[in-house]
C-alpha cells in the first residue's frame, strides 16, 4: 500500500516530462516532430506556439494525462488524512485510468512521431484557435474533465471498502467542487470566445462537443449537492455513489464524442474510428466495472439520516432530480441522430431549437425551488414558515418581471421571466445570508456575516452567480437588435438607440495574416460613444479567412460590429448588433466558480487536511 | 468553436450568413424568415442553422425560405415544402411523429420516474429508523477534530 505515494508521484513527474518535452519542441519550432509541422509555424506569436501544444488531438490527450497524473499525485501528497487502505484504492484506481490514457496515447496518438525529412516551416495552427480565450480553454476543461476523475476513484475505492459514511463525502465533495469550478471556468471561456471570434454573437450551439462537456458539468454539479446530504445527514449515499460514477462516465463519454468523430461535431479533432474505438473500450472497461459493483455493493450501504417530506434534505434531492434529467435530455438530444439512424433508419438532425425547447423548462423549475430549497432547515421543516421571510421577494421578483412586461409589450416571455428569476435567485442568496446572522444589533450582525462558514458564502455567491448567469441569457436572447446592410463609406445610417458611421476601410498586414480594417463610430445622441475596428483577416499558411468582430463592451449592452465583403455596387456588408446584458453571462459564471472557491477554502476542509499533521506532530515534540 | 465547420464552409468564398441583398423589405416577412432558418439546418456544415452559415447552399436555403413566404406560404406550408425537398435532416427541431416521440417524451418520462421514485424513498425515509450513535472510531475522530478547532 506504501507504493501508491512514491508511484503516483512518479506518474507525473515522468508525464510531465514528456509534456515538457513536447513543448519545448513547440516553442523552438522542431519541424522534425510532424506534430510541430501540422500545428505550429515560425511566424506565429509564443503564446499560441505553447498554446498549440494543445491545440491538436495527440498534445491534448497528453496534456489529459498530465492532468489526470497531477490529480493522483495530489491525492498522494495531500491525502494523508485518508484512512491508509482507502487511500491507497483511490490511488490505484487513479493510477488504472491513466494506464489506460497512456496506453491509448502510445498505440493509437504518438505525439512524437518525427518525419525523416524536415520541412523548412510548418502548416500553422488554425487562425481561429489562435486567440488568448481559446489558448486557455482547454486546460481548463480538462482539470475539470479528469477532477472528476477523482470523485470517480474516491467512489470506486468507497465501494470496494463497503463503506460511504460521512468522511468520505467530505474527502470527495472538494475533489468535485475544484473539478466543477474548472469546468465552469472552461465552459464560459469556450463560450465567450464563440461570442466574440464567430463573428455573429452566438454564445451557445447545443454542439454535441458542448453538450460534451457540459453533462459533466451538470452532473458535477447535482453531485456537489448530493454529498452535502450524505455529510451532514448520512443519506443518499447509494445515490451519491453512482453520481459520481457516472459524473466521470459522462467525461469519458465526451472524449469519446469528441475524439471519435461519430457523432460529426464541428469540434471533432480526430475522425479516427482506431481512437474512438479506444476509448470505447476504455469508456466500457470503467464504467461496466464500476457499475457492477455497484450493484453488488450499492444495497450494503444503508442510510442513516431520518427526514420528512418537506426538509432540505427533499429539496436536494429535487435539485438533483432536475440536474440529472436536464442531463439526461442533453445526452438523448446529442445521441438522437445515432439512434435515429441505427434503429429507425431515419436520417435527422437535433439542433439548437430541440434543446431549447427541451432543456430550459428544468433548468427554469430549478431556479424557482433553490431560494426555498436552500433555506429550508434539515430533517423537518414546515412550508408556511420556510416561505415566511420569501414571500416579500417573491412579491417584488414578479413585481420587476411585470414591470418588464409592460415595458417591452409584445416580445417574448423570456426577459421578464429572467428578469423574475434573477431577483428571486440574487434576493434569495442575500436572505438567506442575512437570515443566517439572526436577530440581533447590526453591529454583532456585521461581526456574525464575517464569521459565517466560507462555504455559505460560497453558496451565496454561486447561486447569485447562477441567477446573473440565466438574466443574461434571457435578456439577450429577447432583446438583441441586430443590422445588416450595404454601407458607403462616409455613411450614418441608425441601429436602435445609436446612429453608426463608416469612416474608412483601410488594408493591413499583420505577423502571420493580412487584413481588412474598417473605422467606425457609434454615437448616441450626437455623442460619441465608441470608436471600433472591426476586421476581415486572411491568414495565408492555413489559408484561411477568419472575421474579428469589433466589440465595445457596456454594462447594460454590447455594440458589435462586423465588417463584411465590399459590393459590386460599391460600399461595403456590414452588420451591427446590440447584445443587451451579454457580458452578465460570462460574469455569472465566474462568480458561480468563484463561489466555489470560497467553498473550496471552507475551515471544515482544512480542518480534516490539518488534523492528522498535528496528531503525528504531537509525538515529535520532545518532552522535557 | 466550430472549427471545422468553417474550414468546410469558408473556403472558397468567405461570404457570411445573410446577406443585406437577401433581407426582404417587408420586416414582418423577414422576421419570420429568420424564425424559420434557425430551425433549418445547412447541409453542408456541422449543426449550424441556415441562418447563421456561410456556405453558398444555405444561402440558396435561405433565398427559398423568402420567396415560399412572399409567395403567401405560412410557416408550417414553407417548412412542409422544404422538408419535402431536402428530408426531414433539415430540421433542427425534429417532429414529433413516430419514433421521434421517444425523443420528446424523454426527459418528461424521466422526470415522472425520478419524482415517483424518489417518492417512495421519501416515504421510507420519513418512517426509517433512529440513526445509531457514533462507532468508537467516529468518536475518537471526532473528539481529534474538535481539539483542532
Amino acid at each position: 500500500m506504501a507504493v501508491g505515494e512514491p508511484a503516483a508521484t512518479a506518474q507525473f513527474l515522468l508525464v510531465t516530462v514528456a509534456f515538457a518535452a513536447l513543448t519545448y519542441a513547440f516553442v523552438t519550432s522542431d519541424f522534425s516532430l510532424r506534430l510541430v509541422v501540422l500545428n505550429s509555424h515560425t511566424d506565429k506569436p509564443m503564446l499560441y506556439k505553447v498554446s498549440g501544444v494543445w491545440g491538436n488531438h495527440e498534445g491534448s490527450m497528453l496534456l489529459w494525462v498530465v492532468i489526470l497524473a497531477l490529480f493522483g499525485a495530489c491525492a498522494a501528497w495531500f491525502g494523508n488524512n485518508l484512512p491508509p487502505s482507502l487511500r491507497a484504492r483511490v490511488l490505484s484506481v487513479q493510477a488504472s485510468i491513466g494506464v489506460a490514457f497512456i496506453a491509448f496515447i502510445l498505440f493509437t496518438s504518438n505525439p512524437f512521431v518525427r518525419l525523416d525529412v524536415p520541412p523548412m516551416n510548418g502548416e500553422d495552427l488554425n487562425p481561429l484557435l489562435q486567440d488568448p480565450g481559446l489558448a486557455f480553454h482547454p486546460p481548463f476543461l480538462y482539470l475539470g474533465y479528469v477532477g472528476l476523475s477523482m470523485s470517480f476513484s474516491f467512489a470506486v475505492a468507497a465501494l470496494i471498502e463497503g463503506r460511504v459514511d460521512a468522511a468520505w463525502a467530505r474527502w470527495v465533495r472538494p475533489w468535485t467542487l475544484a473539478a466543477w469550478l474548472f469546468l465552469t471556468i472552461g465552459i464560459a471561456l469556450g463560450s465567450w470566445w464563440a461570442y466574440y471570434e464567430l463573428g455573429w454573437g452566438g454564445f451557445w450551439f447545443w454542439d454535441p462537443v458542448e453538450n460534451a462537456s457540459f453533462m459533466p458539468w451538470l452532473l458535477a454539479a447535482a453531485l456537489l449537492h448530493s454529498a452535502i446530504v450524505v455529510e451532514k445527514r448520512e443519506a443518499l449515499k447509494a445515490w451519491t455513489v453512482l453520481l459520481a460514477i457516472l459524473a466521470f462516465g459522462f467525461s469519458l463519454i465526451g472524449a469519446f464524442i469528441v475524439r471519435s468523430g461519430v457523432l460529426t461535431s464541428v469540434h471533432a479533432f480526430a475522425n479516427d474510428p482506431e481512437r474512438g474505438v479506444f476509448i470505447l473500450i476504455i469508456t466500457g472497461v470503467f464504467m461496466g466495472g464500476a457499475l457492477t459493483l455497484y450493484a453488488f455493493r450499492a444495497s450494503a450501504m444503508e442510510a442513516k439520516g431520518v427526514f420528512s417530506t418537506v426538509s432540505r434534505e427533499s429539496a436536494l434531492v429535487a435539485n438533483n432530480i432536475l440536474l440529472a434529467v436536464a442531463c439526461f435530455v442533453v445526452f438523448i438530444g446529442t445521441m438522437w441522430p445515432l439512434i435515429a439512424e441505427l434503429l429507425f433508419d431515419r436520417k435527422l438532425s437535433v439542433g439548437a431549437p430541440f434543446f431549447d425547447a427541451a432543456f430550459t423548462p428544468f433548468m427554469v423549475a430549478l431556479a424557482v425551488i433553490l431560494p426555498l430549497g436552500s433555506m429550508l432547515p434539515w430533517k423537518r421543516a414546515q412550508l408556511g414558515r420556510a416561505m415566511q421571510p420569501l414571500w416579500g421577494l417573491l412579491v417584488l421578483a414578479i413585481v420587476a418581471g411585470s414591470l418588464i412586461w409592460t415595458i417591452q409589450t409584445g416580445r417574448s416571455m423570456l426577459a421578464p421571466l429572467g428578469m423574475v428569476l434573477v431577483v428571486w435567485l440574487v434576493g434569495g442568496a442575500i436572505l438567506d445570508v442575512w437570515m443566517r446572522t439572526g436577530r440581533v444589533d447590526l453591529k454583532s450582525k456585521v461581526r456574525r456575516f464575517w464569521n459565517l462558514p466560507r462555504a455559505d458564502w460560497g453558496k451565496a455567491v454561486s447561486h447569485s452567480g447562477l441567477g446573473i448567469t440565466i438574466f443574461g441569457i434571457a435578456a439577450l436572447t429577447a432583446w438583441q437588435q441586430e443590422d445588416i446592410r450595404v454601407a458607403q463609406v462616409g455613411e450614418t445610417f441608425p441601429v436602435g438607440a445609436y446612429e453608426v458611421t463608416l469612416k474608412d476601410v483601410a488594408r493591413y498586414q499583420g505577423p502571420n495574416y493580412n487584413a481588412t480594417r474598417a473605422e467606425m463610430e457609434v454615437s448616441r445622441n450626437g455623442r460619441v460613444v465608441a470608436t471600433l475596428f472591426p476586421e476581415k483577416r486572411n491568414y495565408p499558411v492555413a489559408r484561411m479567412p477568419t472575421t474579428e468582430a469589433a466589440i465595445d463592451n457596456g454594462f447594460t449592452r454590447d455594440l458589435y460590429l462586423v465588417i463584411g465583403d465590399p459590393q459590386a455596387n460599391g460600399g461595403w456588408a456590414v452588420r451591427t448588433y446590440i447584445k443587451p446584458f451579454a457580458n452578465w453571462i460570462w460574469a455569472g459564471c465566474i462568480i458561480m466558480a468563484f463561489g466555489g472557491m470560497l467553498s473550496l477554502t471552507d475551515r471544515r476542509f482544512r480542518v480534516a487536511a490539518g488534523a492528522r499533521k498535528t496528531a503525528s506532530a504531537t509525538p515529535a515534540v520532545p518532552a522535557e | 468553436m466550430k472549427r471545422l465547420i468553417l474550414m468546410l464552409c469558408l473556403f472558397a468564398a468567405p461570404v457570411w450568413a445573410v446577406q443585406p441583398d437577401e433581407v426582404l423589405a417587408d420586416p414582418a416577412l423577414e422576421q419570420r424568415a429568420r424564425d424559420l432558418s434557425r430551425e433549418l439546418r445547412c447541409l453542408v456544415c456541422r449543426n449550424e442553422s441556415i441562418d447563421e452559415s456561410h456556405a453558398d447552399l444555405a444561402r440558396d436555403l435561405r433565398l427559398l425560405v423568402r420567396e415560399r413566404i412572399t409567395a403567401g406560404d405560412t410557416n408550417e406550408e414553407a417548412m412542409a415544402f422544404i422538408v419535402d425537398r431536402y428530408g426531414e435532416y433539415v430540421l433542427l427541431k425534429p417532429n414529433a411523429t413516430g419514433s421521434n416521440l421517444l425523443l420528446w417524451i424523454a426527459g418528461p418520462l424521466m422526470l415522472l420516474i425520478a419524482v415517483g421514485g424518489s417518492a417512495i424513498y421519501l416515504r421510507r425515509r420519513s418512517v426509517g429508523t433512529a440513526p445509531e450513535g457514533l462507532s468508537d472510531d467516529e468518536q475518537a475522530r471526532l473528539s481529534e477534530l474538535m481539539k483542532d478547532a
